[in-house]
């Protein structure tokens, strides 16, 4: 019986299985930020330990950092304090950091990739849930806790049970205006919040195949809000070019090494999953999500969930969620006022998808009671944007160009939104109070928050597609 | 003080909302500490205060509600769901719990829970919605939980079901056994590994 591209890795890594028990994994890469990682430092120094394999360790600053002014010192003191924590560690331990203000610095998932060190084949994690992300070039990536984060410091491995493995297949051709963000969202209103829970998932198919690395990216971020371990796409030829010439890609003859190992890793065509499931792409629509969890989706062209619409044992839950967001039962979705625009997060924060805003956004204005945000994913992405003008395109459109970091997706430094108000955000998440207390989130495609940043409503894209977009 | 757990006899606090994600047991703006202590007092934060205001507890909500108490919390199915910040288990461990009882478990979160000791008990729904019915009914009905015999049941009743737990987790949780502790032993085998295996 042959093997899913998942075993393939997975065997690679393991230096040991304990009997009934988990294995011992070995992890290639850890990335680490401020906010998981003092208690793990913290540990290994009670223990008079350092960082087992500080090499294989990076570091950045990007949860509770400033979006602007980044050249001053931290105002709120706490956060000054954590940002100050990770220098001082990793300067203890020996650990590259991109902290602010370093040309590298940005959000985790985003410099992983474009600085060339997420590649095929490995296994990568990060005190973070959408390290899933990583995954978007054949590599075993998720996210873990504190604890955990100490013991690959302490030992660059894991204890690990092997998870049951799950295939999303996308097939067929997706129509204008929509993108892989409502992929993913797609998948998530059909296989819910905890669809995948207790699998690793492979994405195929020919949608997924037809693909950037940069979208390709967003999807695998969200596989942890369908409860997956881990999210992954076998890489080909553009997973290849995009890695080839980044800073820190193979070089040389050892670029050619990879490149073989690189090329053994798909699933065999006798694989088998414990579950497989096939969605049509010419099905999906731009999606949004109207609820408090990422499989709360609807195409924007629908409607709320009716209450007879609803299972009868999922009626309480839905009730309280539509409450929370001031929406009514059976109220289609189109034409609902936003008031915040968040362009930005580990989902879609990259040069593509600013690309993709400003090529909507060309010559318009924002609606004037609508304040948008665009948080590039890092320095890279920001300077990026500034050669190709686009900084001007959002300035002429009244946006707001901030600079890298997690922004306003968590609610956790200074960009929040306010109690009551409406954002129309290209993040990850719509839980209660996530973008801030009583903030209340709609999940959709840069595309489609670009639109309501012009009009100030949910609207289709659809209905502007003949205009000269890149999609 | 060892961190061993085996029976845990306790009153319960029945929270039956599902898909609890780790931002609302713990919000992100009480994750600004670099150490492991005190986020007990921020457990649940916006779903206990109106307004961010500690003057302004929700009554409707069930931890402010002084009938329940107790070291163990049954809480709705796919708990723990979202983000991977282990903050959510210390906040429910320095809240006073050691126990919480669901019908399914988000992984990162359970993984989260067994290294600090606080113990997931995966339950069928239907003994779930027991457990919810004794504890909403009677506050003070007893729950015995027995990681030996990996079995859970309702006092004064004949109530009782037996639960899955990964063998090794087992012996760690029994003997206060940290999986960090394990690793360290293996370093010699960990470097034997990183010959043959040239980290990628």
């Amino acid at each position: 019986m042959g093997k899913t591209l998942f075993e393939k890795i997975w065997e690679r890594h393991v230096v040991k299985t304990i009997d009934g028990g988990p294995s011992v994994l070995y992890i290639d890469k850890h990335f680490i930020h401020e906010v998981t990682s003092p208690q793990a430092f913290n540990g290994l120094n009670k223990r008079g330990i350092k960082v087992f394999r500080p090499q294989q360790v990076v570091a950045t600053a990007d949860h509770n950092v400033p979006t602007l002014n980044q050249h001053l010192p931290i105002q709120e003191e706490l956060s000054r304090r954590q940002v100050e924590a990770l220098h001082k560690n990793c300067a203890e331990h020996g650990i590259e950091l991109y902290g602010l203000g370093h040309r590298y610095q940005g959000i985790v998932h985003v410099i992983g990739p474009e600085l060339g060190i997420t590649q095929p084949g490995m296994t990568i994690v990060c005190g973070d849930s959408h390290t899933s992300t990583h995954g978007a070039f054949g590599s075993i990536a998720f996210g873990i806790g504190t604890s955990e984060v100490e013991m690959v410091m302490a030992t660059q491995c894991l204890m690990q049970s092997m998870p049951k493995l799950m295939r999303i297949n996308i097939e067929g051709k997706l129509k204008p205006g929509v993108v892989s963000k409502d992929i993913v969202l797609y998948i998530l209103s059909k296989i819910t919040a905890s669809g995948a829970t207790g699998y690793a998932v492979e994405f195929a198919g020919s949608a997924i195949r037809e693909l950037s690395m940069e979208a390709r990216m967003t999807i695998c971020n969200m596989s942890i809000e369908m409860g997956a371990r881990c999210g992954m796409i076998a890489p080909d030829v553009t997973t290849i070019n995009y890695i080839k010439g980044r800073e820190f890609a193979p070089k040389g003859e050892e670029w050619n090494e990879q490149l073989k190992y690189w090329k053994s890793l798909f699933t065999d065509s006798d694989a088998v999953f414990d579950k497989e499931i096939t969605l049509v792409a010419e099905d999906i629509e731009p999606m949004i999500t109207y609820g408090t969890n990422p499989g709360m989706g609807i195409g924007v062209s629908g409607h709320v969930p009716a209450l007879n619409e609803v299972e009868e044992n999922e009626k309480v839950s839905f009730q309280k969620s539509i409450n929370y967001m001031g929406l009514q039962a059976g109220a289609p979705i189109k034409g609902q006022k936003v008031d915040y625009v968040f362009i930005g997060s580990c989902t879609n924060s990259r040069i593509e998808d600013l690309r993709m805003v400003a090529s909507f956004v060309k010559g318009k204005q924002k609606a004037s009671d609508v304040e948008v945000w665009v948080v590039p994913g890092s320095k890279q992405v920001e300077k990026q944007a500034k050669e190709e003008g686009i900084d001007r395109v959002f300035e002429e459109a009244g946006f707001l160009l901030r600079q890298p970091g997690c922004s306003a997706c968590l609610g956790m430094n200074e960009d929040k939104i306010p109690a009551g108000k409406y954002c129309i955000s290209t993040s990850n998440r719509n839980f209660e109070g996530r973008q801030g207390p009583n903030a209340r989130t709609f999940l959709a495609s840069p595309l489609t928050a670009a639109l309501a940043a012009i009009t100030g409503k949910v609207g289709d894209v659809r209905e502007y597609y003949h205009e000269n977009v890149e999609m | 003080m060892g961190k061993e757990i085996n029976i845990i006899h306790s009153t319960a606090v029945p929270l039956n909302i599902e898909n609890v994600d780790t931002d609302q047991i713990i919000p992100a703006r009480f994750l600004k500490a670099t150490s492991r202590e005190g986020f007990g007092k921020n457990l649940f934060r916006d779903w206990r205060f109106a307004n961010d205001d500690e003057n302004q507890p929700k009554s409707d909500f069930v931890l402010n509600n002084p009938t329940y108490s107790g070291k163990i919390l049954i809480a709705a199915k796919n708990f723990g769901c979202g983000s991977s910040r282990e903050h959510a288990a210390w906040a429910i461990k320095d809240a006073g719990f050691d126990v919480v009882v669901s019908s399914f478990f988000a992984d990162i979160f359970k993984n989260n829970a067994l290294n600090n000791f606080l113990l997931p008990v995966t339950v069928s729904d239907d003994f779930l919605q027991k457990l919810f019915a004794a504890a909403e009914k009677d506050p003070s009905v007893v729950i015995e939980v027995n990681l030996q015999e990996q079995s859970i049941s309702i006092a004064g009743t004949s109530d009782r079901e037996n639960f899955d737990i990964n063998s090794y987790k087992k012996t760690c949780l029994l003997n206060g056994y940290d999986d960090i502790d394990y690793l360290i032993s293996m370093r010699e085998e960990i470097e034997a590994f990183e010959k043959q295996n040239v980290p990628a």
